[in-house]
């Protein structure tokens, strides 16, 4: 539980610096989709972890509604920067989130039943409360191109809205 | 010869078509917003949730009704008694509406 908690916070740390130091580490449109993209595919590859390891309905269904709209946002997101003919390119931001999510992934594998479930749910909590601070301080302000700035405005009502779910599931599992 | 039963249906069918004409009213959800957020119906009226999401979402009561609505459709419900509740998209909590049915 410490551990997690540290290191989302780390994670939180790293990215809401950013805005605080200088202009120049604003990230770039393509860093922005990059990893907008890379937060959706990683809570998909969470939601299939939990898809195999739990047999609580409520959490299964919780992670079926994550891949349906996650993958639903991410093929947005892909037709966009297709569209706008911008390449997504990988940063620091994005490096960070994969690595704390394989960590979290690698913990909660050795977990079961009961626990498992309510260890994936306070992740996606603490995840989608992470995503949506990087989301309000840094992504949204630094986008420069408009349609990819509605899009993360969209991506993060949808965040907002499961991290919502995630605390209703959570407080279910009590 | 029609049945007890049936003609009870009828009379059923009969009342429940005659008083006022049944109106639709239309909620648009677009961007994850209920719009018109508030919306007010007659018993018998038909509301009708078009989804313009690429998203799933839900009209829910807790512990009373719930409408699912797939993405890029649409969605209906008659509703059938006088209340006056608040609505939630069950996979979107965030996403919330208001209700109010009068009687006809």
């Amino acid at each position: 539980m410490f551990i997690r908690s540290t290191t989302a916070l780390a994670a939180v740390f790293l990215l809401s610096a950013a805005p605080l130091s200088q202009a120049a580490d604003k990230p770039t449109d393509p860093q922005i989709a990059h990893i907008a993209y890379t937060a959706g595919v990683l809570d998909v590859e969470a939601a299939k972890q939990a898809l195999k390891k739990s047999k609580n309905k409520e959490v299964v269904d919780f992670a079926k509604d994550m891949v349906r709209d996650h993958e639903a946002v991410n093929k947005q997101a892909l037709d966009l920067v297709k569209k706008l003919k911008v390449t997504p390119e990988d940063n620091p931001t994005s490096k960070a989130l994969t690595k704390a999510a394989a960590e979290e992934r690698a913990k909660l594998a050795k977990l079961k039943g009961a626990a498992f479930d309510k260890a994936y749910v306070a992740s996606e909590v603490a995840y989608h409360k992470q995503v949506n601070g990087a989301l309000e301080t840094l992504l949204i302000p630094s986008a420069s191109n408009a349609e990819l700035k509605s899009l993360l405005e969209t991506g993060l009502k949808i965040f907002q809205g499961h991290e919502q779910h995630a605390e209703h599931v959570a407080g279910m599992l009590k | 010869m029609m049945s007890r039963r049936n003609l009870g249906v009828a009379l059923a069918l009969a009342m429940g078509a005659a008083p006022a004409k049944a109106d639709t009213i239309e909620v648009t959800i677009e961007k994850l917003v209920f719009s018109p957020a508030k919306i007010e119906a007659k018993v018998g009226d038909t509301i009708r949730w078009v989804n313009k999401d690429v998203f799933a979402h839900t009209a829910t009561v807790n512990g009373a009704w719930e409408v699912m609505i797939s993405p890029k459709k649409a969605a209906s419900l008659t509703v059938k008694k006088a209340e006056s509740v608040d609505y939630f998209c069950r996979f979107h909590p965030n996403m919330r509406g208001h209700l109010t049915v009068t009687s006809p």
